[in-house]
């Protein structure tokens, strides 16, 4: 069949295995090298083996909660908006959440994923006790900081290139409400918005949508978004009495691919000059649930749809902190020269790198999409050497077609990270689209 | 406190997902199947979910001989019995081989007759309860490509429907689901069009709805309504010469 990630490029034909235990799972494992896959949600080819791609979404069982540590046990298929949806009604959230609910546990485990509290937290890596692998050999392996410490660094951030997740034990965290205080500000520069991040560090949650169309002095111009979780003070006096439940949205569904034209330079341009007028409109304090504020992308299913029949592209780099001001400067001015543009593009300011083959490292992340033109690749292997330049790395759970030269000069860990590959036989057994084309 | 409910077939993807929806809500639940403490993860996965108390029973459908027995030995008589047991079978092989058709036979009507008819004298006894039979679209009208398994649905759909009539008066409700096609490991061979096809969950939706509003029948996707009645109302003189 035709598989893709969530960004529709690249397609590629692929078979897909849906295994309901462990012994589905060793049979595929004895019959050649594969990748697992939880819920697609990565952009490009992370979770694609051409020969064996392994859906793991019917491995999907809860296995203990500790309610007074907030330690969940549960296995690689089970969904974010499960654990959601089971533990903040009991007054726990996510430690960490990417931008959808509609990941799997074993997803974020693998992308090791960061949210808008990188800079306070870290990404997930630092709320995973322990996880339980399956090995090349059909044998399971538990790993933790103690426990088989080198397989537990690189299989979190390791794209399953380690072998195939099967539970894990993450720490949720307790919160008081379903709701988020937000503090919205608008930044009429890009350096006005980096000094807001570096003015707020405390903050629990930071992020920026910034408008990669304005040029000239409105360039980089941005809505800085300061969240907390709400306690139950902060609430109007009619939610206090049931702070987790919100109001319930109607999903909408994208029912078709919409045509390419769709979005344009022109369509564009109006959408962020509005968005960013009506953000400075509504700037300062508000109250909004966790749901609008965490996955406001979520509410329309297969949101990807709009990019077209073609899918689209997503970018996203972190710079180091000392170049971040001007890199992030010279990326905005040679994606506005491009004429191609980002319909959404986010900000954010991260904090201490992690361990193994983590994205995350201390400075500016930029995250873009494109949708898939003719210069599209183009613009972005340009991209690719302004990262170089400034020192900066790529996030792999949305890359879709960097080179591994560009890849294996971003990455100085990689090295380490191959030859453990090689030298665990882990090679042999877990391979990608992906890890093919970036040559690990 | 909400009901206790009882799933036969719990091992099946309708039936764990039926589980999810009514263990959601607050009932405690008790999964019967063969080999049910094969079940262990979903009984502890249920009971992290939701905080519900779930039982493991084994239950063997095809046992009719003990299926008085297995009613009287559960953990509590449920308020709520929800029949998923059956099996799809394979048309083209059954029809040479009697004994597999037999099976298919017996797994789709025998036995789910047979176990709900002990249930419906123990509600009956209490004067309350519901019995949730899931049939088929199948039994609507018998096919070229799926009789046997249609007709043993045909005959569990007029079962469930005599059912009702003989309960109606005695508080027992009896509810009778036509899922059409749905995603499960029963279907996973077969091609089915992404428009006609529930998720199981959804057809738990659909039964939790149906059981709170009292329903006779009900098709879990409105569209198959449609599709049958046009089934229905094709003359046999036609219908026997079609492809379907």
């Amino acid at each position: 069949m035709i598989l893709s990630g969530w960004g529709n490029f690249p397609r590629l034909d692929a078979c897909l295995l849906r295994p309901r235990n462990l012994g589905d799972l060793r049979l595929a494992l004895s019959r050649g090298p594969l990748i697992a896959r939880g819920n697609g949600r990565a952009y490009g080819d992370s979770a694609i083996n051409p020969a064996q791609t392994i859906d793991m979404r019917s491995f999907n069982r809860m296995c203990a909660f500790d309610s007074t540590s907030g330690q969940l046990i549960a296995e690689a298929g089970v969904l974010l908006a499960d654990i959601i949806s089971v533990f903040l009604p009991r007054g726990w959230f996510p430690a960490v959440t990417p931008g959808t609910k509609f990941v799997t546990l074993g997803g974020m485990i693998a992308a090791d994923v960061h949210g808008k509290n990188h800079h306070c937290d870290g990404s997930i890596r630092n709320f995973v006790d322990w996880i339980e692998i399956l090995d090349g050999n059909g044998n399971t392996r538990k790993c933790s900081r103690e426990e088989d410490p080198s397989l537990f660094e690189f299989t979190i951030g390791g794209m399953g290139l380690t072998g195939v997740i099967l539970r894990a034990a993450i720490r949720l965290r307790p919160v008081e409400s379903g709701y988020i205080a937000q503090d919205l500000r608008p930044a009429a520069t890009l350096s006005d918005a980096i000094r807001l991040f570096d003015e707020n560090p405390t903050a629990s949650y930071s992020v920026a949508w910034i408008d990669c169309l304005a040029r000239g002095q409105k360039m980089g111009r941005s809505l800085v978004m300061f969240g907390e979780h709400a306690t139950r003070a902060d609430l109007p006096a009619e939610r206090r009495d049931k702070p987790f439940s919100i109001p319930a949205r109607r999903a909408k569904s994208f029912p078709f691919d919409a045509p390419s034209f769709v979005l344009n330079p022109w369509s564009l341009a109006l959408f962020n000059e509005a968005y960013y007028r009506n953000g400075r409109r509504r700037a300062g304090r508000s109250l909004l649930d966790w749901d609008a504020y965490f996955y406001p992308l979520d509410s329309i299913h297969d949101w990807n749809r709009l990019y077209g029949r073609k899918g689209f592209a997503q970018f996203q780099c972190v710079l180091p902190l000392a170049s971040s001001d001007l890199g992030m400067r010279v990326l905005l001015d040679t994606i506005s020269k491009s004429g191609q543009d980002s319909f959404l593009a986010v900000l954010k300011r991260f904090g201490a790198e992690g361990g193994g083959l983590s994205f995350p490292m201390e400075g500016y992340s930029l995250a873009l999409d494109f949708p898939i033109h003719r210069n599209t690749i183009d613009l972005l292997k340009r991209l690719d050497s302004i990262v170089l330049d400034f020192g900066g790395r790529f996030y792999l759970a949305k890359d879709a077609r960097m080179s591994a030269d560009v890849f294996s000069r971003s990455e100085q860990r990689r090295a380490a990270f191959l030859d453990t590959r090689t030298k665990e036989g882990w090679r042999s057994h877990f391979t990608s689209a992906q890890s093919e084309r970036l040559g690990i | 406190m909400p009901g206790s409910v009882l799933i036969l077939g719990g091992r099946s993807d309708i039936g764990l997902a039926t589980a999810h929806v009514f263990a959601a809500a607050g009932h405690n639940i008790q999964l019967a199947a063969r080999h049910a403490q094969t079940l262990s993860a979903e009984q502890t996965d249920l009971a992290v979910r939701y905080g519900v108390n779930v039982d493991l029973v084994e239950f063997d459908a095809l046992d009719t001989a003990h299926h008085e027995a297995f009613a009287k030995a559960l953990p509590v008589l449920p308020d709520i019995v929800i029949c998923a047991v059956g099996v799809l079978g394979n048309q083209a092989a059954d029809e040479k081989n009697l004994s597999s058709a037999i099976q298919v036979m017996r797994s789709n009507y025998e036995g789910p007759a047979a176990i709900l008819s002990v249930f419906a004298d123990l509600f009956e006894a209490r004067g309350s309860g519901t019995i949730v039979g899931i049939s088929s679209v199948a039994g609507d009208r018998g096919r070229a490509t799926n009789y046997i398994y249609g007709s043993a649905k045909a005959g569990f759909t007029a079962f469930l429907s005599g059912l009702r009539n003989r309960l109606a008066r005695k508080g027992v409700h009896v509810l009778t689901v036509l899922p059409g096609f749905v995603a499960t490991r029963m279907t996973e061979q077969l091609d089915l069009p992404k428009a006609l096809t529930a998720e199981p969950k959804e057809v738990a939706l659909a039964i939790e709805r149906a059981v709170k509003g009292k329903r006779n029948t009900i098709y879990v996707r409105p569209v198959w309504a449609l599709i049958m009645l046009i089934i229905r109302s094709i003359p046999e003189a036609i219908f026997k010469r079609l492809r379907l």
